[in-house]
């Protein structure tokens, strides 16, 4: 069995935002780049498929050098070998990321592939399925279960209120949501050991997007709240606040 | 020229509010555009349940019997995400629909990264905002889980966008001219091979409001200072009609479920009001609530970053304010 992990690494949900010169982007500095937290949770159920019942495992990102240090966490968490797609800037979109990894991955032709849910940074919840399409694949995404018998899959999916029971077949794709497994902390032998592990490195195969990024802002700045200082002796006020003047009770 | 199909979401054969949103942004986009409009449901309602979009501005509605496409690969199945996203792709491919619009819900977000590929589409996922300039669209889309909004531009022919759930307006208009037409799978090809992941089964918890979804939330924080005492969440959300919430530190400590969970790492909402108790107001939590409507705090630390951003708020003790505010609801509810 061959395993795909797609990782991505995204600015640490602790991070507060400021804008770049550019106003299109982020200003990077200062910023600590971390996993994407929902691909530790793909990470770790390829992992534990590797180690059950043995496994090729590879992790793959698209993006720049910087996006090494997503596969050296994959690493220590115990996948065995990375591709780093190179992107040719740092200007692209999701059908760009979908495209080139999906290239890439028509090539290793993994029987199974995770991705985490989403990446915390875009939040699209996109490129699973898109990459999954582009390589006619069946994908399920936002899973909290999963269990393998030959090539038949069953998935429970979290829902709105609930979940759905999904079955399908390998090769697929599968989109990782916390809840599927406990991730684990890499020791430190596994941490020195990533360090000198080789990454392959690959050219990137397409760059047209369809979607361009104009300006980004933050949200506008709110007003002062009214704050009521007397404890359980303000609850009433409270209500009265939030029925006459906000209107929403 | 363009033209928009609106793809309204029927689960369990019923219209959320999310669908009526999706039906009055697709009639307003279409005046801007000066385009048509219509409407597609997959679903088993009958044409009259379906003609309720019609108070929204709906007029043509195409109908595909959800049975009737089941049928396809023998039946015996709730739905087929994948066989669902082909029927979208094809019929507007054979219509030459240019613009298609989703819910951004659970369901709208697994099926339009498929439909995008299947009609040669940019996707821009859970956005809050559409603007057309000189006959090019750009939309906003909230990023870093809300901490920044991007706008961006449409570079493609076809589009297909996801409607972040509560932002976008549900208009009645004031007549209803629906007409419901329907179509079936064999005219849009759908053959058992596109059933390459089926839904057997769907299990929903009882009488529980998703954040999600919700209307009004009430959130409970590392302040609560145990699972014991989450009852009085409870009490209060069933008081207002509202959804419990939790910070990710208490459902990290297991004493909430992570379907509870709003945050960077959780559930991004914007409900009409947001009660956040005993919650400090960490940096990834605000991310995922700070477009709510109305949001009050209640903690005891006047310095809590949660007063931030709050429209209102009580610094007191939580366990005595709780109670007394349950019974203050009570008497004007």
């Amino acid at each position: 069995m061959k395993i795909a992990v797609c990782v991505s690494l995204v600015p640490d949900s602790t991070t507060k935002v400021k804008i770049g010169s550019s106003g299109k982007s982020i200003d990077e500095n200062g910023v600590t780049f971390i996993l994407n937290p929902y691909d530790e949770f793909a990470v770790e159920e390829a992992v534990q498929l590797k180690e059950k019942s043995g496994a090729e495992t590879y992790a793959i990102s698209f993006g720049t050098d910087k996006s090494k240090e997503a596969i050296k966490k994959a690493y220590q968490m115990g996948i065995e070998k990375g591709i780093l797609i190179k992107a040719s800037g740092d200007d692209y979109d999701s059908y760009t990321v979908a495209k080139n990894l999906a290239d890439a991955l028509n090539e290793l032709k993994p029987d199974l592939i995770f991705f985490g849910k989403q990446s915390i940074d875009f939040d699209g919840m996109a490129i699973p399925g898109m990459v999954a399409t582009l390589l006619n694949l069946p994908y399920v995404n936002v899973v909290t279960k999963l269990d393998i018998n030959g090539s038949e899959i069953s998935a429970e999916r979290e829902i709105e209120g609930g979940k759905e029971i999904i079955t399908s077949t390998l090769p697929a794709i599968i989109g990782a949501q916390k809840g599927l497994n406990n991730p684990r902390y890499p020791n430190l032998k596994s941490i020195m050991a990533s360090k000198s592990k080789p990454i392959e490195e690959k050219s990137s195969t397409y760059s047209g997007n369809k979607t361009e990024v104009i300006s980004m802002n933050l949200p506008p700045a709110k007003g002062k709240g009214k704050i009521l200082e007397n404890g359980a002796d303000s609850a009433a006020e409270l209500v009265k606040l939030l029925r006459d003047e906000a209107k929403i009770i | 020229m363009a033209k928009i199909l609106a793809y309204i979401e029927s689960k369990e054969n019923k219209f959320k509010n999310s669908a009526f949103e999706t039906v009055s942004e697709a009639k307003r986009l279409s005046g801007v555009l000066g385009c048509d409009f219509a409407s597609l449901v997959i679903s088993n309602q009958s044409a009259d349940e379906i003609k309720v979009l019609g108070e929204y501005g709906a007029e043509e509605i195409f109908r595909l019997n959800l049975d009737e496409m089941n049928s396809v690969k023998g039946g015996n199945i709730k739905y087929s995400y994948s066989a669902i996203s082909k029927a979208v792709s094809e019929f507007a491919k054979q219509n030459g629909y240019t613009i298609i619009l989703f819910s951004g819900t659970g369901f709208g977000k697994a099926l339009s990264p498929a439909v995008s590929i299947l009609t040669d589409s940019a996707l821009i996922p859970d956005i809050t905002g559409i603007s057309v300039n000189d006959g090019v669209i750009s939309v906003t889309k909230p990023v870093y889980a809300g901490k920044a909004f991007a706008e961006i531009k449409v570079n493609s022919e076809n589009v297909v966008l996801s409607l972040r759930p509560n932002v976008f307006k549900a208009e009645k208009t004031d007549s209803n001219n629906a007409k419901v037409t329907d179509i079936t799978s064999a005219s849009l090809n759908i053959s058992a091979d596109d059933f390459s992941t089926v839904v057997t089964e769907v299990v929903l918890s009882q009488g529980k409001i998703d954040v999600a979804e919700a209307d009004k939330i009430v959130s409970g924080g590392r302040g609560m200072k145990g699972p014991e005492n989450f009852h009085l969440i409870e009490e209060l959300a069933s008081v207002i009609g509202a959804a419990t919430g939790a910070s990710r530190a208490v459902v990290d400590a297991g004493w909430r479920p992570h379907s509870e969970q709003v945050g960077q790492t959780g559930k991004t909402v914007s409900p009409g009001l947001y009660i956040a108790c005993g919650i400090s107001g960490a940096i990834q939590h605000l991310a995922g609530m700070s477009s709510s409507k109305c949001i009050v705090a209640i903690n005891k630390d006047k310095d809590a970053p949660i007063f931030q951003v709050a429209d209102y708020g009580i610094i007191g003790d939580l366990f005595e304010v709780l109670p007394v505010l349950k019974e203050e609801f009570k008497k004007v509810l």
